[in-house]
């Protein structure tokens, strides 16, 4: 057991170090920041100084091997463009962000389960057909779209909820949360159901495929067959059967529901850790690109992480063919 | 009945002595499509953030809302010898913390815009020494005849040097150290007539109007001011038009008239003093990006005239920008000290003439080019270039456009990359409104010890352009110094060293609850907010 978390342990290491190579080759490319960080008028020679302090006409190893020594220690510099710690800024929009993934995910769960076991049991219901064509919608339009979309109908034309922003926010020590405030709340509802709706649509027609096919099975015909209530036969035992992949995939989700988080954020003006990293995009803020790539990529290692080890106790086999691999 | 008038009159006076201190809580609620990148005056020289802070801090000169040079924290300035400008400070004016502005504060903004991470070290430069002669007055001496010095120097705002050592803000902040960035990046005290409340980079800054500001005459009655940062055009139209805010920038050309058929908001639509030109590389032997080999057609004068004859700017002005673009003649737009409406018409449209130069200078069948063109940085600018392109089709150029977001655009063509460009869009507002600028920087030849030229990407290169440049610098007789101006703008024309477009337009959205005064240089000045 100990050598298989060993072995996993150094895969994660050397998957993160191959993120950061990549993604420190991809910022050659992205442009020219000093360009970004000094008017027109600055001359040639104030431009090349600041290049040089900065370490950029250093070869490509040390500048590699520099930032892999701060972000050893979680240190990834200041901002170019802040010129504040990038780990100050990330703390700052953090919570932004996980308020928005996490009232999401919980949206996309609590609806799309209960939508998903009704679509299965009341397969030729007219409610089911109708949540199965909304749910098409959901899968296929980009989610930018249904932003502007969802803006432009409550929004403009309604005017029930605001357009853009976290609406006023409340300090509480190192977390700043909209949930206490009716603006805060009312900002969040747009973003979160935007973001949900794929997650949701996703969760409700996986719920339903498993749940037809455990509903076939004969553990459930002999469960009808005992004369059991309809509703001790749906949720006591078919929903509890069906819902073991669909935690394993939720969980899984949980992560791209972070990334997704971007184009929402942008649409809506969530000020949170996505919207930090398209503006570090545009204005080529090295540091802080690197940081956001690197604690997206360590949140996916994590998890998988986790995923591994609880599979490693789950099915001891695993745990043998590392063992007898390593000794 | 009478009684009954008096009673209504009264009521009248009540609910409007009522609605005045109604009124009297005006939030201006803003947006722009990115933020100030930081409060610290002398951090970055750029339009925006400078604009952005001139309603909190102050320089000894301003401009008014024509971007016209008037007297701000200093009075009046004398010249009392070539290198010598005397200014007078304004009398009680006070900082947003309660001290007083004086003497020791310039010399310390002055030395300030020198430290490291200053971005405002040219205009610093122009300046080798400041005496203090007493509280209110400062001798400045220039490193040369310097007549343009209180002009440029209404983007050097002045800093209170108490509040800014005991804050750990001596010097500029330094994208390096983080121990010398302090407090100047998220706070400010200024003196100007509006302070910064709260600040969230990229998210939210709050102001509120300061009580004792020395202009009494400031037409505004906003009281408080809230500033998003809104990236996205559409979010930012849509929270105008929801009434979310108040006033937003930039709106795309395309949503004018969704806004102006909505009720309650409108576009604001005026002629920016930036000027979109297009670039040729005249210095290289053979062009880096065309099938012409061993020799540089751009050099020839016949071929840069066969081009310029090529563009409809008046097509592009109709079909691109929806009317709303100035085409011009000259690289300066009329808001910008220099200008001539004499030399401002532009190239004649005629096709046929372009292939019969064409022609005349070896190229019957014309050649290959590519445009480096950002796509996000001016308005429509791809679009401009696409046109451009299909409009050199025409004469039998095969123009290439490579359009890039800003970012790597800028990256490719500037200096920093060997000016790695056949031909270019470029954009160009001067900051200091003067001509002087647009030479220095476009048009005199590449001198990087001199720092002219520097964005002279093509090195258009004529030795009395250079000349005339030097002496425009230093001349005060405007007559002689508008004879040289024009002297200029003449040869450049002549040599065709540019392909002026025009000027683009600004592109406001506005609720009908405000009104407000455009800046030709797209700074949105809060002095000039009233709500009706």
């Amino acid at each position: 057991m100990f050598s298989f978390l060993i072995k996993r342990l150094l895969q994660s290491f050397m998957v993160l170090l191959s993120v950061a190579f990549i993604a420190f080759a991809l910022f050659k490319f992205v442009g020219d920041p000093i360009n970004n960080m000094v008017g027109q008028d600055t001359t040639l020679v104030e431009r090349e100084a600041l290049a040089e302090r900065l370490g950029l006409n250093d070869p490509f190893p040390i500048q590699f091997f520099n930032f892999i020594k701060g972000a050893a220690v979680g240190d990834f510099g200041l901002s170019y463009r802040h010129k504040v710690p990038v780990s100050q800024l990330i703390a700052e929009r953090a919570p932004a962000t996980l308020e928005l993934s996490i009232i999401s995910a919980l949206l996309s769960v609590f609806i799309g389960i209960p939508m998903g076991v009704y679509t299965a049991i009341r397969r030729k219901g007219f409610l089911s057909r109708s949540f199965m064509t909304v749910s098409l919608v959901g899968i296929s339009l980009p989610t930018f779209l249904i932003g502007i979309l969802f803006i432009f109908l409550f929004g403009v034309i309604l005017r029930w909820l605001p357009t853009f922003g976290r609406g006023e926010v409340v300090q509480i020590g190192f977390w700043s949360t909209g949930l206490l405030t009716w603006s805060g709340i009312k900002s969040l509802i747009l973003p979160a159901v935007t973001l949900a709706l794929f997650q949701m649509t996703l969760i409700m027609r996986l719920v339903r495929t498993e749940m037809l096919e455990v509903l076939t099975t004969d553990y459930i015909k002999f469960a009808r067959a005992r004369g059991l209530k309809e509703n001790a036969v749906n949720f006591g035992h078919a929903l509890k059967n069906t819902l073991i992949p669909v935690i394993t995939i939720i969980g899984l989700q949980l992560g791209l529901v972070m990334a997704f988080a971007i184009i929402t954020e942008t649409v809506f003006q969530w000020p949170g850790m996505g919207m930090l990293f398209i503006q570090a995009i545009e204005e080529v803020d090295v540091p802080v690109m690197a940081a956001y790539l690197m604690m997206i990529s360590v949140v996916f290692v994590a998890i998988n992480l986790a995923v591994d080890i609880l599979y490693a106790f789950v099915d001891p086999r695993l745990t043998i063919d590392g063992g007898s691999k390593h000794g | 009945m009478t009684i009954m008038k008096k009673m209504l009159t009264t009521v009248a006076a009540a609910s409007m002595i009522l609605g005045a201190g109604l009124a009297e809580a005006n939030t201006l609620k803003f947006a722009f499509q990115g933020d100030a990148q930081s409060l610290d005056p002398h951090g970055l020289n750029e339009t925006f953030t400078l604009g952005f802070l001139s309603n909190v801090y102050e320089g000894l000169t301003m401009l008014d809302e024509n971007i016209k040079v008037i007297p701000g924290l200093a009075t009046s300035w004398e010249v009392t010898s070539p290198t010598t400008i005397v200014f007078k400070l304004r009398e009680g004016v006070k900082f947003h913390n309660g001290n007083s502005f004086n003497a020791d504060d310039v010399i310390f903004s002055w030395k300030r815009t020198l430290s490291e991470g200053s971005d405002q070290k040219v205009r610093g430069g122009m300046v080798v020494d400041i005496k203090k002669i007493d509280d209110l007055t400062v001798e400045v001496h220039t490193d040369g005849p310097q007549p343009l010095m209180p002009s440029e120097w209404a983007w050097i705002y002045m800093m209170d040097k108490e509040w800014s050592e005991e804050n750990g803000a001596g010097s500029a902040a330094n994208v390096k150290e983080e121990s010398a960035n302090g407090y100047s990046l998220n706070h400010a005290n200024g003196t100007g007539p509006f302070e910064v409340v709260s600040r969230q980079p990229d998210v939210k800054t709050v102001f509120k109007r300061s009580e004792n500001h020395w202009n009494e005459n400031i037409i505004s009655n906003v009281t408080d001011v809230i500033f998003t940062p809104v990236k996205q055009a559409a979010t930012r139209t849509a929270a105008l038009i929801s009434g979310e805010l108040d006033m937003v920038y930039p709106i795309p050309v395309q949503d004018w008239s969704r806004l102006d058929s909505e009720d309650g908001v409108s576009a604001l639509k005026g002629a920016e003093a930036r000027t979109i030109f297009l670039g040729m590389d005249q210095f290289r032997d053979e062009l880096l990006y065309s099938n012409v080999k061993g020799k540089n057609p751009l050099k020839d004068v016949r071929v840069r005239l066969a081009m310029a004859h090529a563009l409809d700017l008046e097509v592009i002005k109709k079909k691109i920008m929806r009317g709303a673009a100035t085409p011009t003649g000259l690289m300066i737009a009329p808001q910008v000290n220099g200008f001539n409406p004499e030399y401002n018409t532009p190239y004649t449209y005629d096709p046929e003439l372009s292939r019969k130069l064409l022609a005349e200078a070896g190229y019957p069948d014309g050649f290959e080019i590519t445009i480096d063109c950002p796509n996000n940085r001016y308005v429509n600018d791809e679009k401009i270039c696409i046109a451009a392109a299909s409009m050199m089709a025409k004469i039998g150029i095969k123009m290439k456009v490579l359009a890039q977001p800003k970012a790597k655009y800028f990256a490719k063509v500037l200096a920093q990359n060997n000016y790695d460009t056949s031909m270019y869009l470029l954009g160009w507002t001067p900051g200091s409104m003067d001509v002087h600028n647009v030479l220095g920087s476009l048009i005199a030849c590449q001198n990087a010890e001199k720092n002219v030229g520097l964005f002279n990407l093509g090195n258009y290169c004529n030795a009395r352009v250079d000349e005339l440049t030097d002496l425009i610098q230093v001349e005060t007789d405007a007559d002689k110094r508008q004879a040289y101006v024009d002297e200029a703008m003449q040869i450049v024309k002549d040599e065709v060293g540019y392909l002026p477009i025009h000027q683009q337009p600004l592109s406001w959205g506005v609720s009908d609850k405000i009104t407000v005064n455009q800046r030709a240089d797209n700074a949105f000045d809060f002095r000039y907010v009233v709500f009706k």
